[in-house]
């Protein structure tokens, strides 16, 4: 047992503080000089990028050695900055940033993992042209993540939340011109989209239940306890209190960017993009999104939870993430592209941080996402490595004996494939998943969570013992002549392999410090950590679980090399459910089936409306117009040239009889004369006369 | 009855005669003899007004009739010659016949 | 009036008539002839003994033997007509007839203020040709240097057609 001495606050602002926001700004400012740039240049490109992410990485560790020495001398460091971004009325909104050991620890899994998958990069993307522009996106990419782990305001949080989709959307789609990657890349950008609207409308109730969405600030944020207290007695519908409708609203939206249940299918469609995009984004740090969302507005999902009980909200996320732990292990079982087993894997991990989070609190959840960033970033820079050395070929059934061709990709692989099934002692991802186990364990609400993932414990272990056995074992059913990778991308899989292994190390019972960091408490060395009763067992039961999958993984595919004509092992023994997990359950053609139809239905009805009702009413319009127009040409045509032509045939007509007058016989002019001077002089005497 | 309204009504007799002539007759020649009728009995009228008129002594009205009657004589002849030379392009003196003005 | 004046009066007339009226156009000039003769001597009836012997020298003597020579030129392609009047003579006749009607009437309403022997007979203008003759080189010297230049256009003017004449016939 640990001292359970709380640290006093240090809040306020440091020096480090005031500069966070260049974390996140340097890599969008270089993301923005690379756009400029011409094709050409990958060089300048590729060094911008990498440059500027070492300079967050550089400021990133600052930060973390200062919140550590923080923690050091017994302060629980979080220190804001504060501004108001507009005023409407009387009201502000305001933006800042947050630097306390959550985000420390985030920040420097992030730029660090980051860097990594840079370098790993110059390496893989080497043969492709659009080298410039993914340099580019992996740059704004790595700035808005860091805008999202240090935002102390859920709409600076939301801003560059959807930045961060955007970015995963444009690399997704990287090569925009293979018609199944942009499909994914809309598929990702629609689904978490979906999850999006539900934690915008979780702001907008927040923002107006406690006037702001500062998280902390100094008493007056919207998770701190007085805002807590007055959404606690809000009441809303199915016995929620506001408090935890607003959570349950924000987890819809953490569902969507984590891939949980039912908002997980785009997840492996995402594995279009390039490989060290799916490294970066959806097994490291993208999906990690939603998790460190949940943790940040921990607050808000435990209010009102009662000593050693918990919410309704965490309730739910403990039970989704479960079930999505086992579903996608399922699924996994059953695939065959190494991409896609990694993917569902990825899945299946983040239903166990979510159900960390609910159970455990925001220390268990967090350490699982931190090792297995760095596990399944490594597995997946170790299948980037193996497509890139197979030729291309990213079916599992063609490949195979490369741990010979390989050996660099392969040990690495492995170490990263143990962590991640959680092999006892040695490697990080075993004290990550025991930390959920032991809080599923003493679960209150029930003990389902805790068997299922058990189960997907054994499942992780057999489909990766499969996938293993596929790429590195037996006879090289593909490409004759696979290589080893470059130095460029080897060293990164090393580093990240060490890390696998290393960061164990901090999270075991006897040395919690990472819990310890994150709660603000001390941690000292103390082998009697072990001694925890109940402890034991559950580290036995676990670790004879791993080996279970191990074992029947080893058993049933091994040495052995099927061909790819050939039906799997489990195939043969029972096709029907085979062809189930080996269609993911068919979800994707329930939405097809359900949502896409009715959206469908509704475009054809608006379509009806929009050309037969207002597209007939303008119609009409038109035709009104043509009617009148016509009309007018019949007034114009007969009516008024009418009247005039007839006015000038009148002039002609009179004109043809004035000169008959001009009879050309000089006579005529005469008598005319004569009669004109007859009447003048008549009317001359006349008025003479008068 | 008073000799100059005598004389006047002559003069006025003559006019009209020699007016009817030009306005009716078909021959170009002839309408230029009503047309010296006319002007014969203008001088008719000056010479009348001369004498039963104050001052006879300043001669106007007598001045008056000889140069009348000088202008008469030239105009006579170029008239005159004028309608010859008309006879020799369209071969006839009709009035009538010569339309080609008409309009 | 006497009888003198009458008789003057009605050669004058009945020659004007003749002239206009008569068929053959020689017999109008010949009439035309008489009617000049007649004014001639109703100028000299008048005291206008000089007006009275240039009418007879220039009317008579000139313009009366010019109109029979434009006859006599002018006769050759002359076809016979039905009729020697244009058409519709009536119009003519009645214009004549409405001149000679208002004329007559402003004559005849007002005889009282016409000067003459009504009461008083006036005196004969005692006239000599040397009165004209410094009246012309006097008085009148413009008009009459104007009508010498009229007279020499119309010479000129004669020439120039009877040349354009010759010309035209070649």
């Amino acid at each position: 047992m640990q001292e359970t001495i709380s640290f006093t606050p240090q809040l306020g602002t440091s020096a480090i503080t005031g500069i966070l926001w260049l974390i996140p700004a340097v890599p969008i400012l270089a993301s923005g000089v690379i756009a400029l740039l011409k094709q050409p240049k990958r060089r300048t490109a590729a060094t911008l990028a990498i440059g500027s992410l070492a300079f967050s990485l550089i400021l990133a560790l600052i930060a973390f050695a200062h919140v550590l020495s923080g923690w050091a001398h017994g302060h629980a460091v979080r220190e804001t900055l504060n501004f108001t971004w507009f005023q409407f009325g009387r009201t502000n909104v305001d933006l800042g940033w947050v630097l306390d050991p959550l985000s420390a620890v985030m920040l420097v899994m992030v730029t660090f993992v980051g860097l990594l998958i840079f370098i790993y990069s110059t390496g893989y993307m080497a043969h492709d042209e659009n080298y410039t522009r993914f340099f580019c996106f992996l740059s704004l990419f790595a700035g808005a993540m860091l805008g999202v782990v240090i935002a102390n305001s859920l709409l600076l949080l939301f801003m560059f939340w959807e930045l961060v989709g955007l970015t995963s959307y444009l690399l997704i789609g990287f090569w925009y011109l293979k018609p199944s990657a942009a499909a994914a890349a809309k598929k990702a950008f629609l689904t978490t989209r979906v999850g999006d609207v539900f934690f915008l409308l979780g702001i907008v109730w927040l923002f107006g239940d406690t006037g702001t969405l500062l998280f902390y600030n100094s008493g007056a944020g919207s998770i701190e306890s007085h805002a807590l207290l007055g959404l606690l007695i809000e009441r809303s519908a199915f016995g929620l209190s506001a408090a935890g409708a607003i959570g349950l609203l924000i987890f819809a939206g953490a569902a969507g960017k984590s891939g949980q249940f039912p908002l997980h299918v785009w997840l492996p469609d995402a594995m279009e993009g390039p490989t060290p995009v799916s490294a970066l984004i959806h097994a490291a740090t993208m999906v990690a999104a939603g998790v460190y969302l949940i943790a940040r507005v921990y607050p808000l999902m435990q209010a009102g939870a009662l000593a050693g009980g918990t919410t309704t909200a965490l309730t739910v996320v403990t039970w989704v993430g479960a079930f999505t732990a086992v579903f996608a292990a399922l699924i996994a079982v059953a695939q065959n592209d190494i991409k896609r087993i990694l993917a569902y894997s990825t899945v299946s991990q983040l239903g166990y941080m979510m159900a960390g989070l609910g159970m455990g609190g925001v220390a268990v959840g967090m350490f699982h996402l931190i090792t297995h960033a760095f596990f399944k970033a490594l597995l997946f820079m170790g299948a980037g490595s193996v497509i890139h050395g197979c030729h291309e070929e990213q079916d599992v059934r063609r490949m195979g004996g490369l741990k010979s061709d390989m050996p660099v990709t392969f040990i690495t692989y492995a170490i990263g494939m143990l962590a991640l099934c959680g092999f006892p002692l040695l490697f990080s991802g075993f004290w990550s998943k025991d930390g959920i186990l032991e809080a599923a364990e003493h679960f209150s609400v029930s003990k389902g969570p805790f068997y299922m993932l058990v189960l997907g414990a054994l499942l992780t272990a057999f489909y990766m013992t499969r996938q293993v056995s596929y790429v590195f074992f037996g006879v090289n059913r593909g490409a004759k002549n696979a290589h080893e990778s470059p130095t460029s991308m080897t060293v990164p899989l090393g580093i990240l392999a060490f890390f696998a292994i290393a960061l164990g190390a901090v999270g075991t019972p006897a040395w919690p410090w990472f819990r310890s960091f994150l709660d603000g408490r001390a941690a000292t060395l103390e082998w009697s950590g072990f001694s925890e009763p109940g402890l034991a067992a559950l580290m036995v039961t676990s670790s004879l679980v791993v080996f279970l999958g191990l074992g029947l993984g080893w058993w049933l595919y091994g040495n052995r090399s099927p061909q790819p004509e050939d039906p799997d092992v489990l195939e043969s023994a029972a096709p029907v459910p085979w062809a189930w997990l080996r269609d993911r359950l068919y979800i994707d053609e329930v939405y097809t089936a359900t949502v896409i139809a009715f959206y469908g239905w509704w475009a054809r009805v608006a379509d009806w409306l929009d050309r037969r009702v207002w597209g007939g009413a303008v119609a009409v319009v038109a035709w009104a117009f043509g009617l009148w127009a016509q009309l007018n040409r019949f007034l114009d045509t007969n009516v008024v040239d009418g009247s005039f032509d007839k006015s000038c045939e009148e002039l002609s007509t009179g004109g043809g009889l004035l000169s008959r007058m001009q009879s050309g016989r000089v006579q005529t002019y005469l008598r005319l004369l004569a009669l004109a001077v007859v009447a003048l002089a008549a009317i001359l005497i006349w008025s003479s006369r008068a | 009855m008073n000799p100059l309204t005598g004389y006047l009504l002559v003069a006025a007799l003559l006019f009209a005669i020699g007016l009817a002539g030009a306005l009716t007759r078909r021959n170009a020649i002839l309408v230029l003899v009503g047309i010296e009728l006319m002007l014969n009995a203008a001088n008719l009228n000056l010479i009348a007004f001369w004498r039963y008129g104050p001052h006879p002594e300043l001669l106007t009205g007598m001045m008056f009739a000889i140069f009348s009657i000088a202008v008469a004589a030239a105009e006579a002849a170029v008239g005159l010659g004028l309608v010859i030379q008309i006879h020799r392009h369209a071969h006839t003196t009709d009035l009538d016949a010569m339309s080609r003005m008409k309009g | 009036m006497s009888i003198v004046f009458y008789v003057i009066a009605g050669l004058s007339v009945a020659g004007a008539l003749a002239a206009v009226l008569l068929k053959n156009t020689v017999h109008c000039a010949l009439a035309l002839t008489l009617a000049f003769a007649g004014l001639a001597l109703l100028f000299l009836e008048l005291d206008a003994q000089f007006a009275g012997f240039a009418q007879i020298l220039v009317y008579i003597g000139a313009v009366a033997i010019l109109v029979v020579f434009a006859i006599l030129l002018t006769r050759g392609s002359e076809t016979p007509h039905e009729t020697v009047y244009s058409r519709n003579p009536l119009v003519g006749l009645v214009t004549a007839a409405a001149i000679f009607a208002v004329l007559g009437w402003a004559v005849l309403h007002s005889s009282q203020a016409l000067p003459g022997p009504a009461g008083t007979p006036t005196a004969e203008p005692q006239v000599t040709v040397m009165d004209i003759g410094n009246a012309l080189m006097g008085r009148y010297v413009l008009p009459l240097e104007i009508v010498a230049l009229l007279l020499t256009a119309a010479l000129i003017g004669a020439v120039i057609v009877a040349m354009h004449e010759k010309e035209a016939a070649r």
